[in-house]
């Protein structure tokens, strides 16, 4: 099979993102794994001039519960309701999400209630039932990462950094993890369907960088939730990164790029864990290869102090990167909080190198 | 090294690419009935061996045409030459003469 006949049909896999206006759900764990991501989000897109608007009172999507064998659908549906609900009350129409699980779910959602109306019906029974709420479905639904890509030209030509090397000028060689729930389950919901989604290529070329092809590059990161949460089952967590890892070392990538929360936390945390276990890293010079969300590479390339971005909580230092990009960062600071007084220094891996 | 309490299990993923055919293309040479099967099992359930050995023959069919040569001479040599997998194959697999066959190859090869 040809490689580029297989990229001309998924080229058709195109999607509508709105332009402006979006009512905004974050994730229920982002916050805790990367905690500027969210907020970069929100800063660059007013930056940018976009109007997003948030209600705090949204809970989790149940995502997380209904993958992991907890939630039922019906109660996630009921949820999802509510979410719709509080974007009605708010005035919009476009409904924008932080979590690729969530996006998964509310697709997931939306198709069902497409093929069973009597379900939506019952689902809006019970949302009235329950919270004396009604609601519109959304006119258009885009995760936050498809929001980034429509604006990934502004945000090039507003940037101050690109995603080149600055001592050598070769493009930063990046590889792109997309999450499972993004367009694995309804490949027409995302940019680029299943196989070739460009969601993140799109970013990572507007702003410079190389995009890097590797036999496992569609596996899943290892989240896959049950695999996770008991903590017997980690191993086959790890295992999953681990075979990535493998297969990605060869073709020495300095940057994995992410838009879910899950692909981040685990391809970043598990890069630590593999080197304690086996004294194995998988950048230059003992190394990790930096981990980062889109919010976090857009809040670079826009020129945000790399701190401000929550990078230090990276486990995997992001400091190699910044170098070659050129990107000046106080290491001194490095471990402060916004008031200036010390969070407290991890102590250093033993195998991989620590700045 | 720290324990976490977890431990990276070893990567089982088969890579086609770099199986060893000989085994497979001389066992078919000498018996192409081989190319019937249907992976039913029907052969393993039967193996009056298989009670009391660790002689697979299914897994010997599917290691065999993956080229996976590592596993092929596991319990080969326990086979009783019966035949009760022969009349239970719903393909009309001549499994004796497969187990000969093997045997042969395994001669020839190493």
């Amino acid at each position: 099979m040809k490689p580029e006949g297989k990229r001309l049909v998924w080229n058709e896999y195109q999607k509508e993102i709105a332009n402006d206006n979006y009512f905004y759900v974050r994730s229920c764990v982002r916050q805790n794994f990367f905690p500027a991501a969210e907020k970069t989000f929100l800063r660059y897109m007013k930056e940018m001039g976009r109007n997003v608007f948030e209600n705090p009172s949204h809970t989790t999507c149940s995502g997380i519960g209904y993958h992991s064998d907890i939630v039922p659908f019906e109660t996630a549906m009921t949820m999802v309701a509510r979410q719709f609900a509080l974007m009605s009350e708010a005035g919009y129409e476009n409904f924008v999400t932080s979590c690729i699980t969530s996006f998964g779910l509310y697709s997931e959602v939306l198709e069902t209630w497409e093929h069973f109306p009597a379900v939506e019906e019952k689902i809006r029974g019970h949302l009235r039932n329950a919270t004396g709420r009604e609601f519109v479905k959304p006119k258009n639904l885009a995760h936050a990462s498809d929001v980034t890509f429509k604006l990934r030209k502004d945000i090039s030509k507003a940037g101050k950094y690109r995603l080149i090397n600055h001592i050598t000028g070769n493009p930063i060689r990046v590889v792109e993890h997309i999450g499972c729930h993004y367009s694995k389950m309804f490949p027409s919901k995302g940019v680029g369907g299943a196989e070739y989604p460009y969601v993140l290529i799109g970013m990572i070329e507007e702003w410079g960088g190389e995009v890097i092809d590797y036999p496992e590059r569609r596996h899943c990161c290892g989240f896959g939730f049950r695999q996770y949460l008991v903590k017997a089952n980690r191993g086959y967590s790890v295992s999953s990164s681990k075979k990535k890892f493998d297969s990605m070392k060869p073709y020495k990538p300095e940057l994995i790029l992410t838009n879910c929360p899950g692909c981040p936390m685990f391809l970043d945390r598990w890069q630590y864990a593999i080197s304690e276990m086996e004294g194995t890293t998988y950048g230059e010079n003992g190394q990790g290869i930096p981990v980062m969300t889109y919010e976090e590479l857009a809040g670079l390339i826009l020129g945000y102090d790399p701190w401000d971005l929550g990078l230090q909580v990276h486990q995997v230092p992001v400091e190699p990167l910044l170098e070659k990009m050129g990107i000046p960062y106080d290491p001194a600071k490095k471990f402060l909080d916004i008031n200036g007084n010390s969070m407290g220094k991890p102590k250093p891996p033993s195998s991989m190198k620590f700045y | 090294m720290i324990d976490f309490g977890y431990t990276l299990t070893r990567d089982r993923q088969f890579d086609y690419d770099r199986g060893d055919l000989r085994y497979y293309r001389l066992v078919r040479s000498l018996e192409p009935s081989i190319d019937l099967c249907i992976g039913c099992g029907s052969c393993s359930a039967t193996c009056s061996a298989a009670q009391f050995t660790n002689l697979n023959i299914r897994k010997l069919h599917t290691v065999i045409r993956r080229g996976d040569t590592t596993s092929i001479k596991a319990g080969l040599r326990k086979c009783m030459f019966c035949g009760k997998c022969q009349l239970v194959c719903p393909r009309g697999v001549n499994l004796r003469n497969l187990i000969l066959a093997l045997n042969r190859a395994i001669e020839q090869l190493g």
